[in-house]
């Protein structure tokens, strides 16, 4: 692990996280924890029809787990809600801009898309599957 | 929280060699990130010296048996030094009797063996269990499922703003008479050395019986169970210089007759029949199986190893270097240390947040500069929603660390604000 972990873009949005906070009357919500740290992360999400309309997300949580998770519903916001299952490890990596995170840290950086599916797949009537479930 | 000042404790003096202790462990000259390794982890476990390790290769290079089986020399020099290795480690802690020393796997599988024996027989419906609310999850889980199966209930002695126990409402609460008092000697997020001597007094004037968690204060000062007069007291071996994968459960002769065993099987029966078994005598109706030999030979060794430096002055050196912890930490901006600022009642644990930075984050900073410490909850879950806290960073000191690496954690953590920008 590196410290362009921390680069200014990563800091900004821990600082300043997008779409944070809870909406009024959330068709969807899902909140997980990580056991190992602590972190949690909940998500609420309103639909329009098939798109996702509002997003937000609240918690408590790392830089990493709190700016990869503000990426996430930035970038997801207004988009259709089955796009959620095309978001894997490598997509968050991406946004992050990094590498690699060692394995005491990826569990941080996935936090908010697990919940994301969590809530997603609920509604959807899927299921995370067994690579996903080891991942996150 | 306190307000910021210097520690004004007078310090006891030590007679360590930090330099020739070193030269001990030979983990301490590897490098983590291309910087010398700083490890002040040790609360969660702490490095071995070299003759620990050779004490655990040399049983398994050349007498490596099983114990109280074999009519053989191997089986008998691993009965002998097995054996040997509980008469050591029960004289370190000053117990009365051998037979009263039990090994298992740790602190967590003897307090378990607590709630499941003695709990089972003697917590029923209407009766309540004390505990802290600085306790470690191990002391807190076994108790709950158990009220939960028993009807029992549980509460709490709070501690006061600057982390020491309420001794007042402590004092109450015995007086209320639980079946049980369940406390730590030293919190594993604090510090805090809890008066449990005197607590333990007045819970026996009351009948009530009493469990120590030991797994921190073993490691780091002098302990004395016959002085202590505990019913039951747990440690776990790793924390001091063992081995994982073995701990002690001691408990007193006339407890332990009247329980059940625990785990059942193999080395703890004196007799099988097809449908009944006589239990084995203490200590081994408790030590169900092949026990971890090679682990209580190293951990035999780890406390002569402790011994020979004199739990005193290990205690004395590891005040020194928290005190010199403590006076830098604090000149560092928007820091919060939590735990008694008085060195009387605490030991080498130091717990704090920096504002703005979450303590994960400190960490990843702190190990790219090779220092190991802890961030998260410390398995205290209850006591940081006390704190109202989600999570803190943790330093915890041993008797290899040195008032320079206490330096590197403090440009470590300068520079983690600088790259937070807070």
């Amino acid at each position: 692990m590196s410290s362009d972990l921390y680069r200014e873009i990563i800091l900004d949005h821990y600082k300043n996280p997008r779409n944070y906070g809870k909406l009024e009357r959330p068709d969807l919500t899902s909140r997980e924890s990580n056991p190992l740290c602590g972190d949690i992360v909940e998500i609420q999400m309103a639909l329009d029809g098939n798109k996702i309309g509002a997003i937000r997300f609240n918690g408590e949580g790392c830089a990493i787990s709190r700016a990869a998770t503000s990426m996430l519903v930035e970038y997801i916001e207004g988009k259709p809600l089955e796009e959620v299952k095309e978001i894997d490890k490598a997509v968050i990596l991406e946004m992050l801009g990094v590498g690699e995170i060692g394995p005491s840290r990826i569990k941080c950086a996935l936090l908010g898309l697990k919940v994301l599916k969590m809530a997603a797949y609920a509604h959807l009537g899927a299921k995370l599957s067994e690579e996903e479930l080891r991942e996150y | 929280m306190f307000h910021l000042h210097k520690v004004k404790t007078v310090l006891k003096t030590h007679s360590l060699d930090t330099a020739a202790i070193r030269k001990d462990f030979p983990i301490l000259s590897r490098k983590v990130q291309g910087k010398p390794l700083v490890y002040l982890d040790n609360a969660a476990t702490s490095q071995k010296p070299e003759e620990v390790v050779q004490a655990i290769q040399s049983y398994y290079r050349s007498y490596n048996a099983n114990v109280h089986r074999g009519i053989h020399d191997l089986s008998e020099e691993a009965t002998a030094a097995y054996e040997s290795a509980r008469e050591k480690i029960g004289s370190f802690i000053n117990s009365k009797r051998r037979e009263e020393n039990i090994f298992l796997r740790n602190a967590t599988e003897g307090i378990n063996l607590i709630a499941n024996t003695w709990g089972k027989k003697n917590i029923s419906k209407g009766d309540h269990i004390l505990l802290t609310i600085m306790e470690h999850h191990s002391n807190i889980v076994p108790w709950q499922l158990l009220a939960k199966e028993n009807g029992a209930t549980l509460k709490f002695v709070d501690i006061d703003d600057e982390g020491k126990l309420m001794l007042d409402q402590a004092e109450e609460m015995i007086d209320e008479g639980p079946r049980l008092l369940c406390i730590t000697q030293m919190s594993n997020v604090l510090g805090t050395i809890n008066p449990v001597k005197e607590l333990i007094a007045r819970a026996h004037d009351h009948g009530v019986t009493v469990l120590i968690d030991g797994a921190q204060s073993v490691p780091h000062i002098p302990v004395d169970l016959q002085d202590l007069d505990s019913d039951f007291f747990v440690f776990s071996g790793h924390k001091m210089l063992g081995p994982t994968g073995v701990g002690v459960v001691h408990g007193k002769r006339e407890l332990l007759e009247e329980m059940p065993p625990f785990l059942t099987g193999g080395n703890m029966i004196k007799e099988v029949h097809m449908t009944e078994a006589r239990w084995s005598d203490l200590p081994w109706k408790f030590e169900a199986g092949t026990p971890d030999i090679g682990g209580a030979i190293g951990l035999a060794t780890a406390v002569e190893y402790l011994s020979s430096l004199g739990m005193k002055n290990v205690c004395a050196l590891e005040k020194e270097l928290t005190k010199y912890a403590m006076d830098r930490l604090i000149d560092i901006p928007g820091i919060h240390i939590y735990g008694p600022r008085d060195l009387e009642n605490r030991c080498g644990i130091i717990a704090f947040n920096i504002d703005g930075i979450h303590a994960h984050d400190v960490s990843t900073l702190l190990n790219q500069d090779g220092v190991a410490i802890r961030a998260g909850h410390h398995c205290a879950m209850p006591l940081m929603e006390r704190l109202k806290i989600p999570a803190s960073v943790r330093a915890s000191f041993y008797i290899y660390n040195t008032q320079k690496e206490i330096d590197v954690l403090v440009e470590s953590l300068i520079n983690a604000k600088r790259i937070f920008g807070s």
